[in-house]
């Protein structure tokens, strides 16, 4: 496990999970809120997800650990994947749709007084 | 967020609204999630999230932009702002090499001063530089700041003003001179590369002092050091709401009036009396000004729309105001790109 904390930005958390793969801490180096509070939003729109939270342990190190539990229809793999998934969905939705507004042009533009 | 519900009105209210009090603000988290309230499926679908949303830019100036995201959540809305401040790549005086500083002003305080210089540089074209990398016309951009302070053999004997006793008193970011290194004249001969500005000062100086450094330019994000940062700021406020709940007449509507901003509260006549009427809340700064006054505390009822972002974006001048957000949105996207093969490989191997 260390090996693996050392060399990818991502590992778990040992005493996270019980036996079954329902269950499952996710310690993420070099995340922050910006991607811990969306994707635990995302992640908890899923329906099979019981439980998800995201904890920064201390802020002088750029740790990020997110937890979630499911119900035994999915694991919290799965259920971290399919929130990425749709995180992605929604940006590039949001994005297509904010470009299309810059090109319908339909907005007052103004001249600072610098 | 679901249009009509059978949710009863308290409870609805609160769904989509953050309450504004006299002494305190509540119903702050969002609660769009499956389970939360009987017979609303609130889970992800990206159908149902492309009939809510809606992005609307209203003004767009040399510098800033505003525009409005409707029907996201906070913790994305907040996500792309903090991208925009600190993760969005671009160029910044990074080392100074220092020749010669006779000034009075410090190496180091002039070195600081000219790291928060906005310099206008295409940042997608240049890679970062790490550590033990050298400097390379890919990855650096030079620029040459030589001046020396002379007296004027041409000012008036009684002269004090001395932008007129001396020559290259004040040392500006327009005494900057680019250097191009390698194939940059031609990749960006066009693109006028320098700083922003012309005239941030720098420095100044005395005759006899001179400053003859050289600058390298490099790639970093905000979250390193704020020069690096695209934006002066980016911030989001939520859309207020002014419901009045009983009709305010009289004196007190023109007292009311005065509570808000110019141009919230509209004065109408209705059968004779005055009535305080809500034409523009967007306007709203949300001083609860009304709710300090007992007369108003059961006629108004000051909420924010839970779902409704408007965003200001300021921008430093090194990225056109209307890109920064399209760039924070591909930096996000870049982040998850990061994470699934990380994810992949550590599920794999255990």
């Amino acid at each position: 496990m260390s090996l693996l904390t050392f060399f990818f930005s991502l590992h778990f958390l040992q005493e996270g999970g019980a036996n079954d793969q329902t269950a499952m801490t996710f310690c993420l180096t070099d995340e922050d809120h910006t991607f811990g509070n969306s994707l635990r939003y995302m992640v908890n729109k899923n329906p099979q997800v019981d439980f998800c939270g995201y904890s920064i342990p201390h802020p002088s190190e750029s740790k990020m650990n997110i937890r979630i539990q499911t119900s035994s229809k999915t694991t919290a793999v799965e259920a971290f994947r399919k929130g990425m998934v749709d995180l992605t969905e929604m940006t590039k939705y949001i994005r297509q749709a904010y470009m299309a507004e810059l090109e319908k042009g339909a907005y007052e533009t103004f001249d600072e007084l610098v | 967020m679901a249009n009509t519900t059978d949710l009863p009105e308290n409870v609805e209210f609160l769904r989509k609204h953050v309450l504004v009090e006299r002494d305190r603000v509540t119903s702050v988290s969002g609660s769009d999630y499956p389970h939360q309230y009987p017979g609303l499926n609130n889970q992800w679908d990206l159908e149902t999230f492309k009939e809510n949303f809606k992005v609307t830019i209203n003004r767009l100036s040399e510098h800033s932009v505003e525009f409005d995201l409707v029907g996201v959540d906070a913790s994305v809305a907040n996500a792309f702002r903090r991208v925009m401040i600190a993760e969005v790549p671009t160029m910044a005086i990074e080392n100074v090499y220092v020749m010669n500083n006779t000034s009075i002003i410090h190496d180091e305080v002039l070195s600081h001063r000219l790291g928060l210089v906005p310099i206008r540089a295409p940042p997608d074209a240049f890679d970062y530089r790490s550590a033990d990398d050298g400097p390379t016309d890919l990855n650096t951009l030079v620029f040459k700041l030589k001046v020396k302070c002379q007296r004027n053999p041409n000012a008036a004997a009684d002269e004090t003003d001395p932008q007129n006793l001396y020559i290259n008193s004040n040392v500006y970011s327009r005494d900057l001179v680019w250097e191009p290194k390698g194939n940059q004249q031609e990749k960006f001969g066009e693109d006028k590369i320098g700083p922003v500005y012309d005239d941030i000062l720098l420095a100044k100086l005395r005759p006899g002092q001179e400053i003859e450094m050289e600058l390298h330019c490099t790639k970093g994000i905000g979250r390193e050091h704020a020069k690096w940062s695209p934006v002066a700021t980016a911030s989001y406020r939520l859309l207020p709401k002014i419901e009045i709940l009983s009709p305010i007449e009289g004196p007190a509507a023109i007292k009311f009036q005065g509570c808000f901003a110019d141009g919230v509260i509209e004065l109408v006549q209705d059968n004779g009396k005055t009535l305080a009427k809500v034409v523009n809340a967007r306007k709203d700064t949300v001083s609860r000004e009304a709710l300090r006054h007992p007369e108003f505390e059961n006629k108004v009822r000051l909420s924010r729309v839970r779902d409704h972002f408007i965003f200001n974006v300021e921008s430093t001048g090194i990225i056109p105001p209307q890109d920064i957000f399209v760039r924070a949105l591909d930096v996000f996207l870049e982040k998850v790109d990061h994470i699934r093969p990380a994810l992949d490989k550590v599920t794999n191997n255990s």
